[in-house]
């Protein structure tokens, strides 16, 4: 092989080769003229290249101090690389993000969250409220045969009383069917299922037969509380309404207890919430009816009422949430629009 | 109950200026929920005047209206409305004369229907008031002419106040009287309310007078068939007042507190039947003595019978209805109305007055069934106070007496009402034992008394009390527990929140239908809840929905459907109960377009109710107060119609809107299918498709949705395009996509739990197939046949394109599907995928004559 006496790489070669690369580097405004000027400068076909070729015809006393001379000169030319390198990358990075720039206020909608109607949701929270005392939730029909709307919760088939509830009948009256005026069918249904000691409400839809204007809709619904049990007093119903109330209402609310008849309970109480958030300021509203459940009532579910006694309870959800949200007319909560449910939020 | 308050007062002290609202404050405590307040509209100068002259003027008009001199205050005084003593006043009437005292309505009062009394100009005067007739001042309906104060045997002070003469200044409270009290359908009833709950002494009216009785009149009780072995008549007083003058008018305080109470004033006989029946509870009846055939039997009606009631109407009497008879036949349908043949009138002389007492079944039955509920009837189907009878057939011989003349006759009958009183025990722990009070039993003892019952001591701790006479509703322990507690007072009621054992939570069926209740909103759908009535075209238009679906009718049939159907619905249009709840979404729908709403997705969560089976008979209602057996409790259940909870929506307008960088997407059926899918997702159930037709919807464009069941598909719902010809018909614009399922039987469907097994992490091998195929085989098969025949290697398929056109055959296309394929214990080499997805094209093969795309 050749072996040149003389090195043809001298230090000065090297500077050039460094300082042309440089040079090169300092121009390049884009991360591709960066790369394109390593290419051009150290890349395969280069005069840096060509110059490191050359290391075969340095004399071997010198190929040691040549080597580090060519290494330090690509490691200056690497070095100035790598540092602008990122720095062209992220301002490219950071150009690209600048032109890709929208309109943000004007985010188009593509999917909304659609609404549960606020009475279902009332109905669901007041569920959590007594799930959480550890009652249950029964359902049943909203049709109904008349033995567990009426002669069941003692209403006699002659008493007037049975006239109060404005009843839907199914054609023809002979089969006795009705469409439930309360849900306290379920109250028989769940002592006849259940059996006693017995903690539940039924909620659901029942029927009157008035006509929907802004206070009365032939269709609504009601929450009924029962509690059967060995020694339960109009004291835990009271108590018990006072819990709800509060949960309904607010911390002040209270319940006040007003002597009334219903057939299927004795004694027999109307209901008073006091709401102190009303619109117009705090009062006492009607709520609904409640009382200790007649013996009659119990003997018909097979329970023996010298050993239970209970209490049971029913108010509107229509009112409830009237009262709770400051509804003026009731027709919004049947019509269907969405723009009631709208007003709402996840919660009532 | 509508009480003056003049009346309450002169039954039980009241304190002096008391208002209405305080009474209705005082009777609320005891139970009796306020109602109303009741006055007479007529306020201002209303003042009593003399017609000093009346001058008769014709007119052109062909009337004649009289120019009058009135003095309105006496000489010299100046008037009620600060002017002059003698005023012209201007008179259409005619049945007055000089001298005739009469009401003038001065300038400032104002009148029933705001009508403003101001001197005007009229026919040539000023008519500086007005002089009143009894319908003007809403004082009963006589517009015969102007009302002279001495036809009604006034002779007031000229100037005096005429709204405080006539009574017209009272004010009546109206309460609610709930079906347990009878009794308080009278003056008598809520004075001594009052008294409960003041402690203002009662004086009770019935026997404030001497209480005589007649004989010699036959009355007799055939009661053939007693209602539940009660006899219908237990008591029946006759009194008879001879030489009534039946013409004489009303007094004017008479009128105004019959007014006030609700009762139209009808002539002196009857006006005072009323009044006493208001006074003391008992109903009362008025026969013309003269028109009566011999003596009187209480009977029921024989089969045919008919009776013309005092409305004029004919009656068909059932044999249940009891009657009052004479030798002419019935006269009266006992407790409810009197008859045309037999009532007083104008030219009645000799009255004969039934203070009966009546069964309260009976009453009630025959109210019902010819639907006459009368103000008798309301009492006695209540029960009235079986002591009353005597006192008030008195109290009304009294009034005849005395404000119609006459003279009360010996002849009458005293058949009266045996009551003996129903001893109760109560051990008076029971008190504070239901009521969870603190009261002694001295308190309790007080209360019961202040009823008037009596309480007797019996061993330690027991009472035996026996309720008056007018409070039969009190018969068991619970009612005595009640009344003490209703006196003593509520509010000593404490409060104690139980503790209830350990609950269960929700059932699993209500955690699912919450789920999708919540799923349904994530998805966007809002939700709405309608009114269940149905007309025949709603039903016609929809069908039965899917509830035929599950019940295995056939979805497309045309045939009107099955519905339960109302008795007595409100709107006599739509007495059906649904069977689908598409109808209410598209009302709902309807509403919000015309509110500008357009771009709607509705759901309805509901019960929708299944025709029940008439070929069954319905079974007899079991008696009160006692568990009917369990085939009993069977019975009755399977007589109630089915009622499956669906789940439907309605989609309309834009899914989503045109907005910046967006194009308008309406909704199509592919978003009811999505919804429907979501929904079943919810409560873990993967719905299957397949074509399929309902009467409402878009021919091309249904799916039926299906759960499959040990390999076979179940109808769940249905989804798709309603029928364009359906939309348009119903003012929805544009198209509109609906879904409807059984969330019942969805959720019937759901896996009790999850079936979960180790997680395979070996790397998947995904390939796809194109498979060309007739175009009229659904894809969703094709499909399902590939995965079938892949077998378990097949992680997932699903459908990426349909390709038809060139390159493909004619009448047939090119569907792809992307497979992934994974095996649980190794590394899936490809060849066994591919032979994996070779097995599935076999099977669509086989199935469709699918073949792969060379």
């Amino acid at each position: 092989m050749l072996v040149s006496e003389s090195n043809s790489i001298t230090p000065e070669l090297a500077q050039a080769a460094v300082d042309a690369a440089l040079a090169a580097f300092a121009e390049a405004t884009t991360l591709a003229d960066l790369k394109r000027a390593r290419a051009l400068h150290v890349g395969e076909h280069s005069a840096f290249a060509a110059l490191n070729a050359r290391m075969r015809e340095v004399p071997n006393a010198e190929k040691a101090a040549t080597g580090k001379l060519m290494g330090q000169a690509r490691g200056r030319i690497e070095g100035a690389y790598a540092q602008l390198e990122p720095t062209l990358a992220e301002a490219e990075a950071r150009a690209q993000l600048l032109a890709e720039t929208v309109d943000v206020t004007a985010a188009p909608t593509r999917r909304t969250l659609g609404t549960r109607h606020p009475l279902a949701q009332l109905q669901d929270e007041i569920g959590d409220i007594f799930i959480a005392m550890g009652w249950e939730i029964a359902e049943g029909p909203e049709l109904e045969h008349e033995w567990y709307n009426f002669d069941a919760l003692n209403f006699e088939p002659d008493h007037p009383a049975r006239a109060m509830q404005d009843t839907f009948f199914v054609d023809p009256p002979e089969a006795g069917l009705v469409l439930r005026t309360h849900t306290s069918p379920v109250q028989m249904r769940s002592m006849i299922a259940r059996g006693v000691p017995l903690y539940v409400i039924s909620p659901g839809r029942v029927y009157r037969t008035d006509e929907l204007d802004a206070t009365h809709t032939p269709v609504f619904q009601q929450v009924e509380g029962l509690a059967i049990d060995r020694g339960l007093t109009m004291a835990h119903l009271k108590g018990t309404l006072e819990h709800f109330a509060r949960q309904m209402f607010g911390e002040g609310a209270k319940i006040r207890l007003r002597p009334n008849y219903f057939p299927f309970t004795e004694p027999s109480a109307e209901m008073d919430v006091w709401h102190p958030h009303a619109k117009g300021g705090p009062r006492w509203i009607e709520w609904g009816g409640c009382g200790m459940v007649d013996p009659n009532v119990l003997r018909a579910a097979g329970v023996d009422p010298d050993e239970y006694q209970g209490f049971a309870f029913g108010m509107g959800i229509e009112r409830t949430l009237q009262f709770r949200n400051g509804l003026g007319d009731m027709r919004d909560m049947v019509e269907g629009d969405v723009r009631f449910n709208r007003q709402f939020g996840g919660l009532v | 109950m509508r009480i003056p308050l003049s009346w309450l007062a002169e039954q039980v002290e009241l304190p002096a200026g008391i208002t209405a609202e305080q009474v209705h404050a005082d009777l609320v405590r005891v139970g009796f929920e306020e109602e109303d307040i009741h006055r007479f509209e007529a306020v201002g100068p209303i003042v009593v005047g003399q017609v000093l002259s009346r001058e008769p003027e014709p007119q052109a008009n062909g009337k004649t209206i009289n120019w009058c001199q009135v003095r309105v205050a006496p000489e010299g005084q100046l008037a009620a409305d600060g002017g002059a003593d003698v005023r012209g006043i201007v008179c259409g009437a005619h049945n007055f004369e000089a001298g005739d005292k009469v009401v003038v309505t001065l300038p400032g009062a104002v009148l029933p229907g705001d009508f403003r009394i101001a001197a005007r100009k009229t026919y040539g005067h000023t008519s500086d008031g007005m002089i009143a007739s009894a319908k003007e001042l809403a004082l009963g309906e006589d517009h015969e002419g102007i009302i002279v104060l001495s036809r009604f045997g006034l002779d007031p002070e000229i100037g005096a106040d005429a709204l405080a003469l006539f009574g017209m200044k009272d004010t009546a409270v109206e309460v609610n009287v709930t079906p347990d009290r009878g009794y308080a359908f009278s003056v008598r009833g809520i004075a001594r309310e009052y008294s409960h709950s003041t402690g203002a002494p009662f004086i009770d009216p019935a026997f404030a007078h001497e209480i005589g009785s007649g004989t010699g009149f036959s009355v007799t009780f055939d009661d053939d068939a007693p209602i539940r072995g009660s006899s219908g008549c237990t008591g029946f007083v006759a009194r008879v007042v001879r030489g009534v003058d039946s013409t004489r008018p009303t007094p004017a305080w008479m009128v105004a507190r019959l007014q006030l109470a609700g009762v139209r004033s009808l002539g002196i006989v009857v006006d005072i039947s009323n009044y006493v029946m208001l006074e003391l509870g008992q109903p009362l009846h008025a026969y013309d003595l003269a028109k009566l055939s011999g003596g009187i039997t209480v009977r029921r009606a024989a089969p045919g019978e008919q009776l013309v009631t005092l409305d004029g109407q004919t009656r068909m009497l059932h044999p249940e209805d009891l009657l009052i008879t004479d030798e002419s036949g019935p006269i009266g349908l006992a407790g409810v109305m009197g008859g045309e043949s037999t009532k007083s009138d104008d030219s009645t002389r000799d009255v004969l007055i039934e203070a009966a007492t009546f069964e309260p079944v009976t009453i009630a039955r025959s109210q019902r069934r010819h639907k006459l509920p009368s103000e008798a009837s309301k009492r006695y189907e209540r029960g009235v106070d079986p002591l009353i009878a005597a006192p008030a057939a008195q109290r009304m011989a009294d009034l005849l007496v005395e404000l119609a003349g006459g003279t009360i006759d010996p002849l009458g009958a005293d058949l009266r009402a045996q009551w003996l009183p129903v001893p109760v025990r109560l051990p008076l722990a029971r008190v504070n034992g239901l009521l969870g009070t603190d009261f002694s039993d001295a308190e309790v003892i007080a209360a019961l008394e202040l009823l008037e019952c009596t309480v007797e001591p019996g061993d330690e701790g027991v009472v035996t009390v026996s309720a008056p006479s007018w409070r039969s509703d009190l018969t068991r322990e619970a009612d005595l527990v009640e009344e003490a507690g209703r006196l003593i007072g509520y509010d000593r009621i404490p409060s104690a929140l139980p503790v209830a054992p350990a609950g269960r939570g929700r059932t699993r069926d209500q955690r699912l239908r919450r789920r999708a209740a919540e799923a349904a909103m994530a998805f966007g759908l809002d939700e709405v809840q309608s009114y269940p009535f149905m007309t025949r075209a709603q039903l016609d238009a929809f069908g039965a929905g899917v509830s035929d679906a599950v019940t295995n009718e056939v979805l497309e049939s045309h045939a009107s459907p099955a519905a339960v159907r109302l008795a007595n619905a409100l709107d006599a249009e739509a007495p059906f109960m649904r069977r689908s709840l598409l109808p209410g979404l598209v009302t709902a729908a309807q509403r919000n377009v015309s509110r500008g709403v357009t771009d709607l997705s509705l759901v309805e969560f509901g019960s929708v109710f299944l025709p029940a089976d008439t070929a069954q008979a319905a079974p007899a209602t079991p008696p009160l107060g006692a568990r009917p057996d369990d085939a009993t409790l069977d019975e009755l259940n399977a007589s109630i119609p089915a009622q499956p909870r669906l789940v439907s929506g309605l989609l309309l307008g834009s899914a989503v809107r045109k907005q910046v960088g967006e194009s308008a997407r309406p909704y199509d059926w592919a978003d009811a299918i999505d919804a429907a899918r979501a929904l079943a997702a919810a409560v873990h159930v993967e719905l299957s498709l397949r074509h399929g037709a309902h009467r409402a919807f878009h021919p091309g464009r249904t799916a039926e949705l299906g759960v499959i069941i040990d390999g076979v598909f179940t109808v769940v719902g249905v989804a798709g395009e309603l029928l364009p010809s359906l939309v348009a018909d119903h003012h929805l614009p544009g198209r509109a996509a609906a879904f409807e399922m059984s969330l019942s039987a969805l959720i019937a469907a759901s896996p009790e739990a999850a079936v979960t097994s180790q997680l395979s992490t070996y790397p998947a091998a995904t390939q796809d197939l194109t498979l060309l195929v007739d175009t009229e085989v659904p894809a969703g098969a094709v499909l399902a046949a590939v995965v079938a025949g892949a077998g378990d290697l097949l992680e997932h398929g699903h459908i990426v394109d349909d390709y038809r056109g060139e390159g493909i055959p004619e009448g047939q296309r090119a569907l792809t599907f992307a497979l992934r394929f994974r095996a649980d214990d190794r590394t899936l080499k490809a060849e066994e995928a591919t032979a994996a997805k070779l097995a599935g094209v076999r099977a669509a093969e086989a199935a469709f004559g699918a073949y792969l795309r060379d």
